[in-house]
């Protein structure tokens, strides 16, 4: 757990200790935005951005904060950050910003954030806190964009629709494979399908993973044996 | 003596973090503020654009705007705005933004273009939270529905006829959404009306100055 090197982390980040498909935290603006995969994408470089920062903040403080009043400043310190990337999006990504609407300023709620503040960047020291914030900002910016995917794929029948939001202005702006798909899949339970299918996906492959593992033990003790 | 100290630590502490976060919001503003203001004023120009098609005119869009305050006759409750086109300085245009109250799911916010005529020149919703899928299809990006007004004036149809079909009216709904389209073709209905009958009074009031 205390291992600070980048690949170990991001591999927990992403797969082991996923926020969003192990920890479950941040649900709210998951199911909330990720009706495309550019939303998804958005949302998740936005909260990758701010969880790195704020365990930054949260570990270079971490020694004139006393434990009674630690919670406050990490709201203090989270929610400044979240004003300020509402800031850059207005100035640079003005259409993505308007398609993720409240969903920005909501990232001040996001469980994961002071999660990971309180758990880790509060009891480490500032590079290992950094590289827990990009790993568990990954894991759950990929899965933004897998639900993201997902979602628009089968329910929008599209793919990268409004491209032009995160590059800002003409150019490739996706494909349309048909007209309309899965309605079920864009409203709020196709969300919650979305993700238990996603958790679901998870857990079947760390089965097989497991079993392979064990039978591949158990073949070798056999030979020892 | 010993009770006091860590209040007045933490006290001081909070204040010193919260200062440091302040700055870093207030310098990000500092640097990002021109920028939007700039991309909220080139928004509103091209949000306003489709409903002018390819009416000439030569005034800035969003320099010439009326706030109308409710009550008003107009759609909605909530403030009405009206931008005055002009071409060389004779008013060819009106765009304006008022709200369908009786949507599906909540009101809908509506840009109406008219000419000096009466006559549509181009409808936007702007903002709506009707059904993905079904009512969202009053948006020009999801369907054609709306691109049938352009032409129109409030007597060709004529008023009573200036509904959806399954109302009796000239116009199309949406298939498996009627309130949608009934709401917003009233408000189009209750727009033009008002234009007719208030068209000098609002080429003749000065611009609503920013509060700002």
């Amino acid at each position: 757990m205390n291992d600070d090197r980048l690949w170990p982390k991001l591999k927990n980040g992403v797969w082991k200790d996923n926020p969003g498909l192990v920890q479950l935290l941040g649900l709210c603006p998951l199911l909330a935005v990720t009706t495309t995969l550019v939303n998804g994408i958005g949302l998740g470089m936005a909260t990758l951005f701010v969880l790195t920062f704020s365990n930054a903040l949260v570990s270079a403080t971490r020694r004139w904060i006393l434990s009674e009043i630690r919670i406050p400043i990490y709201v203090l310190i989270i929610a400044s950050l979240v004003t300020c990337i509402e800031l850059v999006f207005k100035a640079w990504f003005p259409t993505l910003d308007r398609s993720l609407g409240i969903f920005i300023p909501l990232i001040v709620t996001n469980c994961a954030i002071v999660a990971r503040a309180e758990i880790y960047a509060s009891k480490n020291p500032v590079g290992a806190s950094i590289v827990d914030g990009l790993a568990m900002g990954t894991g759950f910016a990929l899965l933004l964009m897998v639900i993201g995917l997902f979602r628009e794929l089968f329910g929008h029948a599209s793919l990268l629709t409004d491209f032009t939001m995160l590059t800002g202005g003409e150019g490739f702006n996706g494909f349309v494979f048909a007209d309309g798909g899965l309605l079920l899949l864009i409203l709020p339970p196709g969300a919650f399908f979305a993700l238990a299918l996603a958790v679901a996906a998870k857990n079947a492959i760390d089965r097989k993973l497991r079993r392979a593992r064990n039978t591949g033990a158990t073949r070798s003790l056999r030979r020892s044996g | 003596m010993t009770g006091r100290l860590p209040i007045l630590k933490s006290g001081a502490t909070l204040a010193a973090i919260a200062a440091i976060c302040t700055s870093l919001v207030a310098l990000t503003y500092h640097y990002t503020a021109d920028r939007i203001a700039a991309n909220d004023k080139a928004l509103l120009e091209q949000s306003l654009q489709p409903a002018l098609s390819d009416l000439f005119f030569d005034s800035g869009v969003s320099e010439s705007r009326l706030v109308v305050a409710p009550p008003h006759e107009l759609p909605g409750d909530d403030e009405a705005l009206i931008y005055r086109i002009y071409a060389q300085g004779k008013p060819v245009a009106a765009l304006f933004v008022v709200t369908a109250k009786d949507g599906f799911a909540g009101p809908i916010r509506i840009l109406l273009g008219v000419d000096m005529q009466g006559v549509v020149t181009g409808i936007r919703i702007l903002q709506h939270r009707e059904t993905p899928g079904l009512g969202d299809k009053i948006v020009s990006r999801r369907s054609d529905w709306v691109h049938q007004f352009p032409g129109h004036s409030i007597h060709d149809p004529g008023v009573e006829d200036w509904a959806i079909r399954r109302d009796g009216g000239q116009f199309d709904q949406l298939t498996g959404a009627s309130v949608t389209p009934r709401a917003v073709v009233k408000a189009m209905r209750d727009t033009l009306l008002y234009f007719e009958a208030h068209q000098e009074e609002i080429f003749a009031a000065p611009a609503t100055e920013d509060a700002t």
